[in-house]
């Protein structure tokens, strides 16, 4: 079993009027089964509404299922009695990086987590200095939070989850807010921690550029898992990826459209070196690149 | 412009009473206004505004600094003088058409002049000294008996460094919603007090509703960073007195015994 594991986990919102009856239920997550193995990075895709944030909002037990269960490290996340031990293996770092950050100073910020979880101060400051090191935050230590840019505002948040030590950590659009050079350096500094010190990545995203190297992807539509499996697999499915209303990486597309035009490149490519080197193997053995040329 | 507003009024330099425990500025400057309310003669004056003026030189913060917190209470501090002056019955000394400036008067209003004055200065030394997040730990662990009669302590200190830190954001986003405003034709400079008045209901809505879904973003993050109230927390810069706290406790003492021995 895995660390984070989903079983026919379902979630409504109830809407209700003033009297408290009911005057709507929304499905937000239908039956989802997800299995998650320590030491992945998985990325969670959906246009807006698909139900993905809520489904994020389960592995850290802010949000209980209505059916199903949902089982970090072996915990029920129903469980009242290990809440604090779910939130503290699988922390969350959410979409506003205003809306999280605490402290009126970067490293009390990075402070909070481990105060809340008693540990000793020496031990905290040893913390905050790793954490801040290791998303490449510590010069800016005794910065005000409100003089930072939102990149560097997110990668502190992201400290602040490290220094409570989880084994996972679940990012809910962390770069919906950023800028292109934002987005780089968080994703930059997620990824590092992923292949350093081997914790779980959950990133939840609509940027499809931030999924290629994820090593397994789920979308989600309409509060169910639609597609699954390995980034190339799922991006060489441009057509029912567009019909999920989801956009492909542009170079991707770009391959793709190529391919629809004749020639002849495999599917699902994903990073511009890799299509360089596709163009340039057809250029050598002569195929197609006349046939491109021609039309 | 907005961003640049500084919170409480703290001025950044190295001296011994910036480096002073929180808890020994508060209860010294308490005592310290307590001390300017017991005193009555002359000399008692004198030893207030000698003990300020140590502090000050310790403090290495200009004088125009402390003075600029004036500012804010001159009229309050001329209403006092002149109530003082003119209503204070007593001996008459000049009689200006319906107004007695009276012996006793010239007395009180000096005094309450000077009190005024100390007492502004005093808490000047103490927010210019101090962070307000250091402000706000201090009263924490001071305020903490209070917790054996219910008085949330931790909580209350808790809102105020939440409060310090989304100042500037919030009003970061009153300036970003007035100019989206502006651009539409909306009017904040002219017209009466009551119509700029009523100018700023559309621009309080969308803030206040913006600053509910902040309060519920940021109460959801403290949850998962798993905040749970006061109780078995640590802390990563916990208050503990140090020498130079006890000796300044001691310094305190003489001081307000002095005080009492002159009067």
């Amino acid at each position: 079993m895995g660390i984070i594991k989903a079983i026919n986990l379902a979630f409504e919102y109830i809407r209700r009027d003033e009297e408290g009856n009911v005057e709507g239920i929304l499905r937000a997550v239908d039956g989802v089964n997800l299995d998650i193995e320590q030491g992945d990075f998985i990325a969670i895709l959906g246009h807006n509404g698909s139900g993905k944030s809520t489904l994020a909002k389960h592995f850290n037990a802010l949000l209980h299922p209505t059916e199903g269960s949902v089982w970090v490290e072996g915990k029920d996340t129903a469980d009242a009695a290990s809440v604090w031990d779910i939130r503290q293996t699988a922390g969350m770092v959410f979409q506003n990086p205003d809306n999280q950050i605490i402290g009126q100073v970067v490293e009390e910020d990075v402070g909070f987590g481990p105060e809340n979880l008693s540990v000793p101060t020496e031990q905290i400051w040893e913390r905050v200095e790793e954490s801040l090191k290791a998303v490449g935050m510590y010069k800016f230590r005794k910065h005000s939070p409100n003089k930072l840019s939102g990149g560097q505002k997110q990668r502190v948040s992201i400290a602040g989850v490290i220094a409570m030590h989880p084994r996972c950590i679940i990012l809910d659009e962390p770069t919906a807010m950023l800028d292109p050079n934002g987005r780089k350096e968080v994703i930059r500094a997620v990824r590092a921690l992923n292949q350093a010190e081997g914790i779980t990545v959950i990133l939840i995203t609509h940027y499809m550029e931030e999924v290629v190297y994820a090593d397994k992807v789920y979308v989600m539509d309409d509060g169910k898992v639609v597609m699954q499996g390995e980034p190339r697999t799922i991006f060489s499915q441009v057509e029912e990826l567009r019909r999920l209303r989801l956009d492909v990486p542009q170079v991707t597309e770009l391959a793709y459209e190529l391919k629809k035009s004749g020639l002849p490149l495999p599917d699902g490519i994903l990073t511009i070196d890799e299509l360089v080197e596709e163009l340039k193997k057809l250029k050598c053995s002569g195929t197609g690149v006349d046939y491109v040329i021609d039309s | 412009m907005l961003r640049d507003i500084t919170l409480g009024q703290y001025y950044q330099t190295e001296s011994v009473i910036h480096r002073l425990d929180p808890r020994v500025k508060l209860v010294a400057t308490i005592c310290y206004i307590l001390s300017l309310f017991l005193v009555d003669s002359v000399w008692g004056y004198l030893a207030a505004g000698l003990f300020l003026a140590v502090m000050i030189r310790l403090s290495h913060v200009p004088f125009k600094f402390m003075v600029k917190g004036m500012k804010a209470i001159i009229l309050l501090l001329a209403l006092t003088v002149a109530f003082n002056l003119f209503l204070t019955p007593g001996e008459p000394l000049v009689s200006v058409w319906k107004l007695t400036i009276t012996k006793e008067g010239v007395r009180v209003a000096v005094m309450m002049a000077v009190r005024l004055t100390f007492l502004i200065i005093g808490s000047s030394v103490m927010t210019l000294t101090t962070t307000p997040n250091n402000l706000t730990d201090g009263m924490e662990k001071l305020m903490k008996p209070l917790r054996k009669i219910r008085v949330p302590v931790h909580e209350i200190a808790m809102m105020m460094s939440i409060a310090l830190r989304f100042i500037p954001i919030l009003l970061e986003e009153t300036d970003k919603i007035m100019k989206a405003q502006i651009a539409r034709g909306a009017d904040f400079e002219s017209g009466s007090i009551l119509k700029k008045a009523r100018a700023l209901v559309p621009l309080l809505v969308p803030l206040f509703i913006s600053a509910f879904r902040r309060a519920n973003d940021l109460a959801m993050a403290m949850e998962a960073r798993c905040y749970r109230g006061g109780d078995n927390r640590t802390k990563m810069k916990p208050l503990i007195y140090q020498r130079r706290d006890r000796l300044a406790y001691i310094v305190l003492a003489l001081y307000l015994v002095g005080c009492f021995v002159i009067g």
